[in-house]
C-alpha cells in the first residue's frame, strides 16, 4: 500500500512540476517572443495609500500614453499593454512588486513608480535584474546617490526646481526684495533638501531667517509649525511639501492667524491641479507658487497632443491636469523613442542607448540623460496660480511666462 | 518665546477637543464589547466625506449637516455589527474583531475611492478660516465650535450612560455580560446600538476633522487611528471623559514641544503614554473606575 502511495504522490508532483514548467515557458514567450504578442510594460503605482492621489495621476498618465501609442500602432508592430501593480504607498511593497513583475509576470520593460522615496528601492531591484528603469518621479538625491546604471529620470531634477525663484528674487532692487524668509520643510528626500538649498542661497543675499525647521510628514504635525511661521510674520515662505494637504493646512493655519506673506512658494501641492483648488478653494489658490517642469498651457506641441487626448479620455481642463500625469507620459515618450530606435526590447541596449547622449523629446521638453541618469535638458519654470488659471511665471522672458503677481493677494476668505 | 507657548496650549486644547470628538466612539465601543474598532480612522474620513457631500451637492452647512450624518452613521454602525462583529464568537471575538474591523476599513476605503475618487477635497466654510481675536490670540472658530462640540457630544454620552435606563443596559454589559444576560439584558441589542451610538459619534469627529485638516482623501483614515488608539489608551479604554482629558494633554503637550522641535513632538505624544501607563497601567481614568461612576 505504501510503496504504491508514495508512487502517486511522486507521480503527482512531476506532473505539477511540467504543468508549472509547461506554464513558466508559455508566459515567456508570450510576453517576449511571438510578434503579435503585445509588449508588456510593469509598474507599481501608488493607488491607495500616501501617495494615492499622485499614483493614480501617474496611472492615467501611463494609460493615456498606451492608448495614444496603441493608436499610432503600437511600438514595434506591436500593441503595448501594462502591468500596474498596487505598492499602496510602501517602499517595501513597491520592491515586492518589481520582483514579480520581473520574475514572475516576466514584463518585457519597467516603468518607474511615484516618488523618490519608492523609485529609489525599486530601482535598485530593477538593476539587479539588468531592466533598464525610467521613471518621472524620482528626481531627489536619494535616487542619484547610488550611482546605479539602469536609473533615468525623464523630469527636472528636484535640486535644481527652485533655481528661477532664486534668480528672479535676485533681480528684484533691494527695496522690493523680502527681507525675512521662513523655510518650514517636510521630512522627506523630496521637499527638504531644496528648501534647504534656496535656504542658503537667500541667506547669501542678505535675506533673514525667521525660521526654519523640518517637521514630520503626518497630517496631524502641519498646524503647530504653520502657527509658528506666521507668528514669525516673515515676508516669503518657502514651503518643502510633498503633497496638497500639507500645503492647505499650511494656508488654512495663515488665514486663521491673519497673516498672508509677500511670497508663498511650495515645493509641490499647487502643481497638482484640481486636486488643489478642490482643496484649497480656486480664490485661496490665487498667487501661489510652485516649481516644475511642465503645465497645461504649455506652447511645446507635444504638451498640446496630450492636453488635447488627456480632455477627451478624462474631461475637464487643461489648468486641472495633475503635472504628474505629463512626467508619466513623457516616460512613455522616451523609452518609445529608444526601442523603435534600437528595434529591439533588450534591456541593456536600451541602457546603452540612452547613456548614449542622445536628445529625446518628451511633453515635459527634451531629455538627454548624464551618467547618473539625470535629465541634464530639463528646463525649471515656476508657477502661478492665476484668476483660477495655471501660468508659468518664471523665468520672466521665457516663452510662455506671464507677469508674476508680486505681492501675493490676500486670502479669499 | 512666552507668547508661542501660550498659543501653543490654546492651539493645543482647541486641537485635543477634535481628537476627543474622533476618538469617544472607539472608547464607548471598546468599553462595551472589548473591541478595538481599528476601522475607526476610515470611518471617521466617512463622517468627513459625507458632510463634504452634503455641503457640496446640496449645501447644507456643516454644522446643521451634522442632522442627516449623524443618523446616517449610526444606521452604518449598526450594519457593520450585524454584518462583521455580531457573527464572531468564543474566545477568539476580540482578536478576530480586530480582523473584522480591519476589514470594514478596506471595503469603506474601496468604497469612497470608488465614489470620490484618490483627490484631495476639503470642507469649506467661512468660519474655518475665520478667527476671533481674544486676549491677542487668533482663535479660529471652528476649533472653538470643535470644541464646544466635543463636550456637549461628551455630556450628552454621560446623560445617556448615567441617566437613562438604556444607559444602564450598557453599564450592566460592560461590568459584566453574562450577568447582565441573566438578568434580562438583551445584550446583543445593547451591543448593536452601542456600536451604531459609537459610530454615530464619529460623525461629528468626521466633520470637524474635515474642517480642520489640510484635505482629506480616502487613504487619510489610516494616518489617524495610531493616535486615537494612544489617546484611549491614555485615557483609559472606556472611559468617555478620559479620551476628552487625554486628548488635550497630548496635542497640548505635542504643541508646546513643536516650538522646539516639530520631529520630537511626535515622540514626545507617544512618550508620555508610556510614562502614564508605567504608572497607571489602566491610563488617566482606568477602565476599573470608569466602570464603577
Amino acid at each position: 500500500m505504501r510503496p504504491q502511495r508514495a508512487r502517486f504522490l511522486a507521480l503527482g508532483t512531476a506532473a505539477i512540476l511540467a504543468a508549472g514548467l509547461a506554464a513558466g515557458c508559455s508566459s515567456s514567450s508570450n510576453s517576449s517572443g511571438g510578434s503579435k504578442s503585445p509588449i508588456v510594460i510593469g509598474a507599481s503605482l501608488s493607488l491607495t495609500g500616501d501617495f494615492s492621489t499622485d499614483g493614480q495621476a501617474f496611472q492615467k498618465g501611463y494609460n493615456l500614453w498606451v492608448s495614444e501609442v496603441n493608436r499610432h500602432g503600437g511600438i514595434l508592430g506591436r500593441q503595448v499593454k501594462l502591468d500596474v501593480l498596487n505598492d499602496n504607498s510602501s517602499p517595501t511593497q513597491v520592491v515586492t512588486n518589481y520582483q514579480k513583475l520581473i520574475t514572475v509576470n516576466h514584463v518585457d520593460l519597467t516603468f518607474g513608480p511615484f516618488s523618490t522615496l519608492l523609485t529609489a528601492p525599486a530601482s535598485a531591484t530593477a538593476h539587479r535584474y539588468g531592466y533598464a528603469f525610467v521613471e518621472g518621479a524620482g528626481g531627489g538625491g536619494l535616487v542619484f546617490a547610488q550611482k546605479l546604471n539602469n536609473v533615468f529620470d525623464v523630469s527636472l531634477p528636484v535640486a535644481n526646481e527652485l533655481d528661477p525663484f532664486t534668480a528672479w528674487i535676485k533681480s528684484l532692487p533691494a527695496s522690493q526684495r523680502p527681507t525675512t524668509a521662513a523655510y518650514p520643510a517636510a521630512d522627506d528626500p523630496f521637499a527638504s533638501p531644496q528648501v534647504q538649498l534656496t535656504q542658503s542661497n537667500m541667506q547669501a543675499m542678505g535675506i533673514k531667517t525667521a525660521y526654519s525647521k523640518i517637521f514630520p510628514e503626518e497630517e496631524s504635525a502641519y498646524k503647530a509649525p504653520a502657527d509658528d511661521v506666521a507668528a514669525t510674520g516673515a515676508q516669503m515662505v518657502v514651503l518643502g511639501s510633498a503633497d496638497v494637504p500639507t500645503v492647505s493646512a499650511f494656508m488654512s493655519a495663515f488665514e486663521q492667524q491673519h497673516y498672508n506673506p509677500k511670497i508663498f512658494i511650495a515645493a509641490a501641492g499647487p502643481d497638482q491641479g484640481a486636486s488643489f483648488t478642490s482643496a484649497v478653494g480656486t480664490a485661496n489658490a490665487a498667487g501661489m507658487l510652485v516649481p516644475d517642469a511642465w503645465y497645461g498651457g504649455s506652447p511645446n506641441p507635444l504638451s498640446q497632443t496630450m492636453v488635447k487626448a488627456y480632455v477627451a479620455k478624462y474631461g475637464g481642463t487643461a489648468s486641472g491636469i495633475n503635472a504628474d500625469v505629463a512626467e508619466a507620459y513623457s516616460v512613455g515618450e522616451v523609452v518609445d523613442q529608444a526601442v523603435t530606435h534600437n528595434k529591439s526590447l533588450s534591456n541593456s541596449a536600451l541602457i546603452s542607448y540612452l547613456h548614449s547622449g542622445v536628445t529625446l523629446q518628451s511633453v515635459q521638453g527634451p531629455v538627454r540623460f548624464n551618467a547618473l541618469g539625470e535629465n541634464l535638458v530639463a528646463t525649471a519654470f515656476i508657477f502661478q496660480w492665476q484668476n483660477a488659471k495655471f501660468v508659468q511665471v518664471l523665468p520672466v522672458g521665457a516663452t510662455g511666462s506671464v507677469k508674476i503677481i508680486y505681492p501675493k493677494p490676500n486670502w479669499a476668505g | 518665546m512666552t507668547r508661542q507657548v501660550y498659543q501653543a496650549v490654546v492651539d493645543g486644547i482647541l486641537g485635543g477637543a477634535v481628537y476627543a470628538l474622533m476618538a469617544v466612539g472607539l472608547t464607548l465601543i471598546f468599553g462595551v464589547l472589548d473591541i478595538i474598532n481599528i476601522a475607526q480612522g476610515i470611518l471617521v474620513v466617512v463622517g468627513a466625506y459625507l458632510s463634504y457631500a452634503l455641503s457640496v451637492h446640496l449645501h447644507v452647512d456643516l454644522f446643521l449637516g451634522l442632522l442627516v450624518t449623524v443618523p446616517a452613521m449610526f444606521v452604518i454602525g449598526v450594519a457593520i455589527y450585524w454584518a462583521f462583529i455580531r457573527p464572531l464568537r468564543g474566545r477568539e471575538r476580540t482578536s478576530m474583531s480586530l480582523l473584522a474591523c480591519y476589514a470594514v476599513a478596506i471595503i469603506a476605503e474601496g468604497v469612497l475611492y470608488r465614489v470620490f475618487g484618490p483627490s484631495y477635497v476639503s470642507l469649506q466654510a467661512s468660519y474655518i478660516t475665520a478667527s476671533v481675536r481674544v486676549f491677542g490670540f487668533y482663535l479660529p472658530y471652528i476649533y472653538l465650535y470643535g470644541f464646544v462640540l466635543a463636550v456637549a457630544l461628551v455630556a450628552l454620552l454621560y446623560a445617556l450612560l448615567y441617566r437613562t435606563k438604556f444607559g444602564r443596559s450598557i453599564r450592566a454589559t460592560m461590568q459584566n455580560e453574562t450577568a447582565a444576560r441573566l438578568i434580562g439584558i438583551n445584550v446583543n441589542r445593547v451591543a448593536a446600538l452601542t456600536f451604531g451610538i459609537g459610530v454615530a459619534v464619529t460623525a461629528a469627529g468626521g466633520m470637524v476633522y474635515g474642517a480642520t485638516s489640510g484635505g482629506f482623501n480616502p487613504n487619510s483614515g489610516y494616518d489617524l487611528i495610531s493616535r486615537l488608539l494612544a489617546i484611549i489608551i491614555l485615557g483609559g479604554l472606556g472611559s468617555i471623559g478620559g479620551a476628552l482629558a487625554a486628548g488635550v494633554l497630548m496635542i497640548t503637550l505635542e504643541s508646546v514641544v513643536d516650538i522646539w522641535s516639530p520631529n520630537w513632538a511626535i515622540l514626545v505624544f507617544y512618550a508620555v503614554l508610556v510614562l502614564v501607563l508605567t504608572v497607571r497601567p489602566a491610563g488617566l481614568f482606568g477602565r476599573q473606575a470608569a466602570r464603577a461612576q
